[in-house]
């Protein structure tokens, strides 16, 4: 095996815990701030995606197709939380699931009425097509690496809107005393619609951003929306810190995972039963990780409550 | 605004009639349906269990109402196939006997439900929800991946499991035996929930401090609730391939979690009845709506939204009068 090869799979993990990041960030402030778990925040990352496809094959051009995602998913975010999720803030959490399950029925169906059961295709504007050379002959997809610079980027952004803004300020005195902010005069609400929307625009962008490399279609949120919350569990419920390391933590060894274990079989089990066996157990390589992190710390990585 | 006892009367009688009527109509399909509703609202007894009277809202039932299928349909395909599932050190060999099946997935499911109990109640709140389908979902991917047993595509079971002086395949004779199986689960969980156990394990659900401190540990208590809770699915899982007479990694999915949960939520948690009335409701709404638009989910997603917002406590709370606890 050559360590360009390696290489490679590694920047691969990196972009995709990058655009875990994307999905999980949103959910983890939602949840930080508002104490809501949201199972349709992977609905959100479906209307982005259908909205850049859409966007992107009437207008010819890959960026409205963006800009599209992330105003269709911010709209359909604060749609959603001003019609429904509003009212479930001061629910349990069995009540929350129930409703946020409820609604992935119906947007899953509204898509699929709206664009038909068939796949849409999104594709990578010609400026991204094609690799580029990087150190030690590693050839990779230019498209891959935007979409971890820009990853990166937001996660910077993310940061600094958290820790330097006074939009920040207010979404960190939300998170640690509700009541407090809400008497200091500070419009909980809209707060609560901002915070919903900025996380359903990062979730709708992740989507677009995907739909490019893999094919745009009703139902592709889920399985991302579970590795979102397998993220936030690693990354401690709340953490925005907590969920880019987890989000990078699961893309690596997800990838690594898949590209390692079966190879490593190999070395004593013969090639067909490897394979089988290295590609079971790759797949379940980061509940394994999950289930590790929570018997040595119960709340995440930086989590400090359990409630 | 009825007792909820006469309610719970009226719901048996209502599903009894369902096969009845099956028969006299002569239409088979009715008695299907009848037995889908009864093996549901088993394993929708199963998590009402953990989920009404302990608490615990647990998101990955699926993995034992899945693990439960794929105890039946490995065995039978095994004895069907004349092939031992294993052969050293001793043989071991499939079999198509209901009376050794049905307990075996109930051991299996709810040995899965010790180990992942033990490291998920660790955690409470959103953490248990998340860890717990988690959970799921590794199985779910191990299914999928796993090719001995059809992985992705499912293992056929050609015929159903033989139940000694019963024709299984006969509908209305597996109906009954479901029917009853479903009775004894529901009266084993009314004699839990009103002993000293269950009592402990309410108590668990409103004050853990308190229980603690009276010398009892809440953990103990909830994750034995939680094993029993995992074999009453796991044994609704076996009869669910017997069934269809098929088992494949969408049993396992998430989404059954979530419709186990629906069940249970849609009926009334912590009732005991709830997850009968919320699998038959359920069932009614899919054939009902089904039948009239293809894009029914929209509109049970629509329905379950105003159920959540606007109808606390489930069906059985809107029309019983008593609230049983919390």
């Amino acid at each position: 095996m050559s360590i360009s090869l390696f290489l490679e799979q590694v920047l691969n993990g990196l972009q995709f815990g990058v655009m875990l990041f994307l999905m999980s960030a949103g959910l983890t402030l939602v949840f930080g701030v508002m104490g809501l778990i949201n199972l349709a925040h992977g609905s959100l990352y479906m209307i982005g995606a259908f909205a850049a496809a859409a966007i992107a094959s009437w207008t010819g051009s890959f960026w409205l197709g963006l800009v599209a995602s992330l105003m269709a998913a911010a709209i359909a975010g604060v749609i959603v939380e001003i019609v429904i999720i509003r009212r479930l803030y001061k629910r349990d959490h069995l009540d929350q699931v129930l409703a946020t399950f409820a609604l992935i029925l119906l947007f899953s169906e509204a898509m699929r009425w709206i664009f038909g059961a068939f796949p849409l295709f999104l594709d990578v504007p010609e400026i991204l097509s094609g690799t580029l050379s990087l150190p030690l002959g590693i050839e990779y997809s230019k498209y891959r690496m935007m979409i971890i610079v820009v990853g990166i980027l937001i996660a910077v952004g993310l940061f600094s809107l958290i820790s330097k803004t006074r939009l920040g300020v207010r979404i960190r005195a939300g998170e640690s005393d509700r009541e407090m902010i809400a008497a200091l005069g500070v419009d909980i609400s809209k707060l609560y619609t901002l915070v919903f929307a900025l996380g359903a625009a990062l979730a709708g962008l992740a989507g677009a951003m995907v739909g490019a490399i893999q094919s745009v279609e009703v139902g592709m949120g889920e399985p991302v929306l579970i590795l979102a919350f397998v993220v936030i569990v690693i990354g401690g419920i709340g953490s925005i810190k907590g969920a880019l390391v987890g989000a990078i933590l699961v893309g690596l060894t997800d990838t690594l995972g898949r590209f390692l274990l079966p190879s490593f079989f190999k070395i004593f089990l013969n090639p067909s039963s490897a394979t089988d066996i290295g590609s079971a157990l790759s797949s379940m390589m980061i509940y394994i990780l999950m289930a590790a992190v929570l018997i040595w710390k119960p709340s995440g990585l930086f989590g400090n409550n359990a409630k | 605004m009825i007792k909820e006892n006469y309610f719970n009367i009226i719901c048996i009688i209502l599903l009894l009639s369902v096969p009845f009527l099956g028969l006299i109509l002569d239409e088979p399909y009715y008695i299907t349906l009848a037995t889908k509703v009864v093996i549901l609202a088993i394993a929708g007894a199963g998590l009402n269990l953990v989920l009404g009277y302990g608490g615990f809202v647990s998101f990955g039932h699926a993995a034992f109402f899945g693990i439960g299928g794929y105890v039946s349909g490995i065995l039978a395909s095994h004895a069907l196939n004349y092939y031992p599932i294993i052969e050293w050190p001793f043989i071991i060999e499939g079999t198509t006997q209901m009376l050794i099946i049905l307990p075996l997935a109930m051991l299996i499911s709810g040995g899965f439900a010790f180990l992942i109990g033990m490291l998920c109640l660790r955690t409470s709140g959103v953490y248990f929800i998340m860890i717990t389908l988690a959970f799921a979902q590794m199985v779910y991917y191990f299914a999928i991946s796993w090719p001995a047993y059809g992985g992705e595509d499912g293992l056929s079971v050609y015929l159903r499991n033989n139940f000694p002086g019963l024709n299984t395949m006969d509908g209305f004779s597996f109906f009954s035996i479901c029917f009853v199986l479903l009775i004894f689960v529901l009266f084993i969980i009314s004699r839990i929930v009103n002993s000293n156990f269950g009592l402990a394990l309410q108590s668990a659900k409103q004050n853990p401090e308190r229980v603690a401190a009276v010398g009892i540990e809440p953990i103990k208590v909830q994750l034995i609730a939680f094993v029993i809770s995992g074999a009453i699915t796991g044994l609704a899982g076996a009869l669910y391939t017997d069934l269809n007479r098929f088992v494949s990694p969408s049993v396992l999915s998430w989404h059954t979690s979530g419709e186990i949960m629906v069940f249970v939520i849609l009926g009334g948690t912590a009732r005991l009845f709830g997850p009968l009335v919320g699998a038959a409701l359920f069932i009614i709404l899919e054939q009902f709506l089904g039948g009239i638009t293809e894009n029914w989910q929209f509109w049970l997603g629509f329905i379950l939204i105003i159920v959540v917002l606007f109808a606390k406590g489930g069906i059985i709370g809107m029309i019983a009068k008593e609230r049983r606890n919390g």
